[in-house]
């Protein structure tokens, strides 16, 4: 049998490179990388090249984790990065085994895609010689006439969706012609989706920042706290809108096993699609994006942000608002730090925790509970010189002490104190004061436009229409021939599944049936 | 109802499910041992069973007899225990409010539910009455450790999983999951009975217990339509449905968190079965090593990396 499957079945290619120059050894390369066989040893090594990137920590998943990495094995993590194993998915030998994949997947499929469209146009094969050797296999006798069995026959054989083709004193049929363009839908699909991934990484980008309640973001790059641009984005394909987060409530389970797994998050905001257009509001929730332009918003974090007023030695006011304070645990202990470098005399800085509900035990004060029910601010304090503006940009989450003395108690020890909402410090020295005024919270949004994700979407849908067809559809040839002996009119039935036999006989069984000699015959043989 | 009632009607029917799962491994077992016993030189003269399996003349008979009637209790009690078992996860998700997949413990016995699905769907279509001795095994031991290690209460869910997609992402890639496992250890007794059927022509003997199963062919011929049909699932679950619900609760569709990545390290070994299977030189054996291959990484998926690694899919409650 010669078909699409068999010819790509077909022995693998000769392992030994030819002796033909170039041109030959190119064709021989070529012809090897195409094979299922190497296909398969790619597949493997996908799947192999894939794992790493889930044991050791990746700098797109989460930096922070690498640096702790690189701190605990200084020597393996340098060896680690010369391999790019912290960023598996983007190295030069992960992206060498997909590359290498789906070349070989178009130059597989491409030439299959001919042979297919051939295929269709072809017609059923002739009958073999022997057809009592096939699966299947029946015999017997009728009155009938030779025209009348094949005329039935294959009347028959298109009703059961047969393709047929008469010979001479035969009828070929082929069924099931569409398992091949399937399993092509599926791999040229694949490619689709690859494109479309590919065209999203150029094109989009993706951007967070963290807004403190009650105030606004615009789009634009400079307010992100962090943007990742594709290679091919420009600062112009932002869209124009801007949004402000009015309110946020976020809700706990407050009692049993799971006390404080969060229930639900809520952030009410509204916002403009452009700077003249009218403003909307949306109730932004997990799972619930809002979609401005072709850019999507999504809730991805929360906390709180302690509003403080800290006056200086003078009496000034040095700093007041609400400062972000980070979540360092599920019961939401955050840290932060105020900074105060215009407060004179002498610049003030502030560390510590801000506890939402807060209790003391042997290990000092923490939080039990993510909500806000007794909330503590727990920090300390440092002066330093007065210092010039240096136009370095510092982390608004951490505090540079290299310049910076820390406060003490006047016994001793390091000065530290605890303020409930409402209540105030004085600094030692006359040097000013803290007062912890109430609390807000802040929300992260993510801004993201991925532009190619729905044609890999598509992509996919389509692989596994593809891959259904190509699972589920069973090639299946049939044969009916007629030959006249002794006056009576000789039928043989046979037929050949491609791939596991399903049902073959009794498919057969039911076409002889109809071409057996009809009841009232049956019954008088009987009677 | 109230939830209270029926989260402990759960609590009554998760368990007893395990002890008849169990009941029906040792009537598996039985069959099994009961035909090992007798290891007698192939016999030419077959006789061949209702069912197409065949059976030696005449010793054997009695044996084959025992067996049958080991068998049949076995899948008796595994159609009584899956029962409960699916009483026990509608009434846990119903005490719950939700679907029933909201922490490991409702993970496991939802996952095994699903191979138990599998497995009964297809045993008269199939003929997989052979299979029993290994689904019973892995239905009694992931319920028992369930159970025993992994309960915790009802409760209600993280707002991340509050999503029609995850209810779709998670019954697709179970589903899927119960099809690899049926089909993973369909895939073990055809290596066990191509081994036998080997040496029987080299002259070997093969045990009774052994003669009684399908031919090795017809063995691969079930594996290969049941992961036929898990891995389109597969491909929809966690390749479709699940970035679409991750691009919802996380802003993106694909993060290369370990779970992902394994889903899809399984997705790529058994595009690699179903590839051998067409390939000249790894047809038959080799391609039912990568099936139980693709299998085992599929379970270090399910259970593994939730233990072992960290990432976003980690479940509330352990
Ligand atoms: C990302 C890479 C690939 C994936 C995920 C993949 C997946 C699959 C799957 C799932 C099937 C099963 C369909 C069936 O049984 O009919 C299949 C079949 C097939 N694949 Fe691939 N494939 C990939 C790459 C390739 C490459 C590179 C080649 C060429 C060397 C190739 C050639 C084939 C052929 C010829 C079949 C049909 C086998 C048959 O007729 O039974 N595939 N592929």
């Amino acid at each position: 049998m010669t078909d699409v499957k068999d010819r790509l079945d077909t022995p693998a290619p000769p392992s030994e490179p030819p002796s033909l120059g170039l041109v030959g050894w190119l064709r021989w390369s070529w012809r090897q990388l195409t094979s299922m066989r190497t296909a398969l040893v790619l597949l493997f090594l996908l799947a192999l090249g894939a794992v790493p990137g889930s044991l050791i920590p990746q700098i797109p998943v989460d930096p922070i984790k690498v640096s702790d990495f690189y701190e605990a094995n200084p020597s393996l993590a340098e060896w680690y990065d010369k391999f790019g194993l912290f960023d598996v998915y983007k190295s030069v030998w992960f992206s060498a085994i997909y590359l290498l994949l789906f070349i070989s997947l178009i130059g597989c499929v491409v030439p299959r895609l001919g042979v297919y469209l051939k295929a269709l146009r072809a017609r059923p094969p002739k009958p073999p010689r022997n057809l009592n050797r096939l699966p299947g296999h029946q015999r017997f006798e009728t009155d009938a006439s030779e025209a009348e069995v094949l005329a039935a026959a294959t009347k028959e054989l298109r009703k059961r969706r047969f393709r047929t083709e008469s010979y001479d004193g035969a009828v070929g049929a082929e069924r099931g012609y569409l398992r091949e363009a399937g399993n092509l839908l599926f791999h040229f699909s694949l490619i689709l989706t690859l494109i479309g991934i590919a065209w999203g990484s150029l094109f989009g980008y993706r951007g967070t920042v963290l807004v403190v309640v009650g105030n606004g973001f615009s789009n634009s790059v400079a307010q992100y706290d962090d943007f990742t641009p594709g290679r091919a984005f420009t600062p112009d394909d932002l869209p124009p809108f801007s949004l402000t987060v009015n309110s946020f409530k976020a809700t706990f389970e407050t009692e049993g096993p799971q006390r404080g797994a969060a229930r639900s998050f809520d952030a009410g905001i509204t916002y403009q699609v452009s700077p003249e257009s009218p403003e909307k509001s949306y109730d932004l929730q997990v799972n619930h994006p809002l979609s401005v332009d072709g850019t999507q918003v999504h809730l991805l974090g929360h906390g709180y942000a302690p509003k403080v007023t800290v006056r200086d030695g003078q009496g000034q006011i040095a700093f007041s608002g609400p400062a972000p304070f980070l979540p360092q645990d599920a019961n939401f202990s955050s840290f932060g730090v105020i900074k105060a470098p215009d407060a004179r005399p002498a610049q003030l800085g502030f560390e510590g925790f801000f506890l939402p509900t807060a209790v003391i035990d042997q290990r000092g004060p923490i939080s039990v509970f993510p909500d806000a029910l007794n909330p503590a601010l727990v920090m300390t304090a440092y002066y330093g010189r007065p210092s010039a503006e240096e136009g370095k940009p510092q982390s608004v989450y951490q505090l540079d002490k290299t310049k910076l003395t820390q406060f003490d108690d006047g016994k001793g020890d390091k000065l530290r104190f605890q303020l409930a909402p409402g209540q105030s410090i004085t600094l030692p020295d006359g040097r000013g004061s803290i007062s912890f005024d109430s609390y807000e919270q802040w929300v992260k949004l993510q801004v993201s436009h991925t532009p190619g994700l729905n044609l890999a979407l598509a992509g996919i849908l389509l692989a596994i229409l593809g891959l259904m067809g190509s699972l589920f559809i069973h090639p299946r040839r049939t044969w009916v021939r007629v030959r006249t002996e002794d006056g009576r009119t000789v039928v043989e039935v046979a037929g050949l599944d491609r791939g596991p036999e399903r049902g073959l006989g009794d498919e057969i069984d039911a076409i002889s049936t109809v071409l057996k000699p009809s009841r009232s015959v049956k019954k008088a043989e009987q009677a | 109802m109230n939830s209270a009632t029926l989260a402990s009607v759960s609590n009554l029917l998760v368990p007893t499910a395990t002890v008849i799962y169990a009941l029906a491994l040792l009537a598996h077992t039985v069959e099994w041992s009961s035909g090992l016993r007798v290891a007698k030189p192939a016999e030419k003269k077959v006789l061949v069973a209702a069912d197409g399996s065949e059976i030696s003349e005449p010793e054997d008979v009695a044996v084959s007899l025992r067996s049958e009637a080991a068998s049949r209790i076995g899948v008796l009690l595994t159609v009584l225990a899956f029962a409960m078992h699916a009483g026990g996860v509608l009434t846990r998700g119903l005490a719950a409010g939700r679907v029933p997949w909201g922490n490991m413990y409702e993970f496991a016995i939802t996952a095994s539910l699903a191979v138990g699905a599998v497995y009964l769907f297809l045993l008269k279509r199939q003929r997989l009455q052979w299979l029993g001795l290994g689904v019973t095994f892995v239905l009694a031991a992931t319920l028992g450790i369930a159970v025993l290690a992994l309960y915790v209460p009802a409760a209600d869910l993280l707002p991340a999983l509050h999503s029609y997609w995850l209810v779709i992402h998670v019954s697709a890639a179970a589903i899927a999951g119960g099809g690899f496992t049926v089909g993973g250890l369909a895939s073990i007794l055809y290596l066990i009975k191509s081994r036998a059927e080997r040496r029987e022509a080299d002259g070997k003997p093969m045990s009774a217990a052994l003669r009684r199963v399908p031919t090795a062919a017809a063995m691969d011929g079930v594996a290969y339509k049941v992961h036929a049909f898990a891995f389109p699932l597969w491909t929809f679950g966690v390749l479709v449905a699940g970035p679409i619900w991750a691009y919802y609760a996380w802003g993106r569709a694909w993060g290369w968190d370990p779970k992902e990545v394994w889903s899809l390290v399984t997705w790529v070994v058994y595009a690699a079965y179903l590839h051998a299977r067409a390939t000249a030189g790894w047809r038959g054996r080799r391609a039912a090593w990568v099936a139980i291959g693709g299998w085992v990484v599929f379970l270090f998926n399910f259970i593994g990396v939730n233990l072992l690694l960290s990432g976003f899919h980690a479940y509330s409650g352990l």
